[in-house]
């Protein structure tokens, strides 16, 4: 289980996060939901360890992870942040296997290969796994990315706004794909989203933030109604119930 | 033509570049022209292999292509160095000191500042690499402007003697100091092999890195204290030449086309030997040595510069 105690981070003297615990059910999706700067991915970037907060902890599994041994704790937990810049030419697969460094160290082995094709196999990249990165699509880039993840093996796994400059059809196809492995392969999936739409149909459990704090959190339903996200955003949001989800409209 | 192929070509044109360098001409004075050579040629391919390796390993570690370690301010600290010498003890000092001494003074210096400016850097969290390239730079323009300041001083004569120090040589390498910096060099090397394996990951990024499970802060610390002591050895041995650095590098990743560093560390050795070992035939058979190896380099590298820049403004 991942818990997050009293966790604060300024940068300058601004506080982007503010005494914020969490504790994030295991084998569930869970969202992290706000406003712009509301300290989504500050948050996800200090349980991940990206990024040194001023006070608070981090326990993953019972243990800070200070304590944690680097490459243990990268089998334990991986994040993907929303913008991968990454400078090499890669091919699909050559980026998916390095997703078993923390196992292999970089001398890949017959049980890593498997990984690694099942892996490809399970984001649908098989046919272009031999492509250059700089030869995709966004979101057949973001797939490769979640492959590689996926590769990573780990039992969290932390997306940063993967669905960031998507069209409906890749978003909905990676959120389905987030779902089958929290519910196939027993992952806990924690991810930060801006639509509150993907959000409510997708996710188990909610994190609603603002101004680096935690406004509410619970469960899907117990979120999405339009008191709660009147405080998170600011603004009226009518919440329809369409095939038993519920459908938030904000275009006013 | 696999990469293999490729390391096994570049290979045999250096092994061959060396062997052209040590027998041609020779004369029948073996005894005496031989050792000569063959302390110069293996001043050359230590030179050019450190060089080519602290530059990969910096460029990685910076995520820059068109870094060199120079960029720290380890060479001007060397001509700061050598031109405060000569302006307190003269020129005579030079040739009346011993060698060695001069060359642990460089090395030591310059493995102290570099140890400094790291520690002061590092003890702040949150700084990250590329605040210490920047106050590298400023420190590099720093001790640049001493220098020129003290060349503008001394007497002309003692001047000429700085201004051959500014330019690297390999027509006078000293036997004792290139056993010393061997030495270091091979210790330097040896410590860096257990990071070797963490550098195709730190290519991808800090986050990345991290998130694969490399101890991004230890690891990159260590890499660059092993730069640090490369550089300032290859400095101190032969003058600054850090600038090949940028060029065989560059090639290397161009030729090679890959991520692996194990291909591409020895890639660049070997490109690097080629080129200074070719470059230095070439000085010595057809300028008969009325210019230094420096010189070519530095223009060829700077063709090669601007090349890259206008490249790398579009998108590639």
């Amino acid at each position: 289980m991942v818990e997050v105690r009293n966790i604060s981070k300024k940068y300058g003297n601004k506080m982007v996060v503010e005494d914020v615990s969490l504790k994030i059910t295991k084998g569930k999706i869970t969202s992290f939901i706000g406003p712009n700067g509301a300290g989504k991915s500050t948050l996800l970037s200090i349980v991940s360890r990206l990024i040194a907060r001023e006070t608070g902890e981090v326990l993953i599994d019972g243990q800070e992870i200070g304590k944690w041994k680097s490459n243990d704790l990268a089998k334990k937990i991986s994040i993907l942040k929303q913008s991968n810049h990454i400078n090499l030419r890669l091919t699909v697969k050559e980026l998916v296997s390095f997703g078993r460094f923390p196992y292999s160290q970089g001398r890949l082995t017959k049980e890593d290969k498997k990984h690694i094709e099942e892996a490809i196999d399970y984001m649908e990249l098989t046919e272009m796994q031999d492509k250059f990165l700089d030869q995709l699509s966004g979101g057949q880039k973001q797939r490769a990315y979640i492959a590689m993840v996926i590769a990573q093996n780990t039992e969290y796994i932390l997306l940063d706004e993967p669905l960031n400059n998507l069209d409906m059809k890749h978003s909905v196809q990676i959120m389905k794909v987030l779902r089958r492995l929290c519910d196939e392969l027993g992952k806990t999936v924690v991810i930060v989203l801006h639509d509150i739409n993907f959000a409510s149909s997708y996710s188990d459990y909610i994190v609603a933030l603002k101004d680096g704090k935690v406004v509410k959190e619970g469960s899907t339903e117990s979120i999405i109604n339009s008191p709660t996200l009147k405080e998170v955003y600011g603004m009226d949001i009518q919440i329809e119930e369409f095939n038993c989800k519920k459908v938030c409209i904000f275009y006013s | 033509m696999s990469n293999k192929l490729k390391i096994i070509s570049l290979s045999l044109l250096a092994i061959l570049l060396v062997l052209a360098f040590l027998f041609i001409d020779l004369g029948s004075n073996w005894d005496y022209v031989l050792p000569r050579r063959g302390k110069k040629i293996f001043a050359i391919v230590l030179t050019g292999a450190v060089i080519a390796f602290s530059t990969v390993i910096f460029q990685t570690v910076t995520n820059n292509r068109i870094l060199t370690p120079s960029i720290i301010g380890l060479d001007s600290l060397y001509l700061l160095i050598q031109t405060f010498l000569i302006f307190v003890l003269g020129s005579t000092s030079l040739t009346v000191m011993n060698k060695n001494v001069n060359f642990m003074i460089s090395v030591l210096l310059m493995v102290i500042f570099a140890g400094v400016l790291y520690r002061l850097l590092f003890k702040r969290e949150g700084n990250n690499i590329y605040f210490l390239l920047l106050v590298g730079i400023i420190f590099g323009t720093f001790f640049g402007s001493i220098s020129t300041f003290l060349q503008v001083l001394i007497d002309p004569n003692e001047f000429q003697i700085v201004q051959d120090r500014m330019f690297a040589s390999f027509n006078n390498v000293n036997t004792d100091v290139l056993m010393i910096a061997t030495g270091t060099v091979i210790l330097a090397t040896i410590y860096s092999f257990q990071f070797l394996k963490y550098l195709d990951v730190l290519a991808l990024g800090k986050e990345q890195a991290i998130n694969l499970g490399v101890d991004y802060d230890y690891i990159v610390k260590r890499l660059l204290v092993v730069i640090a002591i490369l550089v300032s050895v290859s400095t101190a041995l032969v003058g600054p030449i850090t600038f090949l650095g940028l060029l065989v590098a560059n090639v290397a990743y161009q030729f090679l086309k890959t991520y692996k560093h194990s291909l591409l560390i020895t890639g660049s050795i070997l490109i690097s030997i080629v080129a200074l070992v070719g470059g230095q035939l070439i000085v010595e058979r057809v300028f008969t040595f009325s210019t230094t190896l420096s010189v070519i380099v530095n223009f060829v590298g700077g063709l090669y510069f601007i090349f890259l820049l206008l490249k790398e403004s579009k998108s590639w």
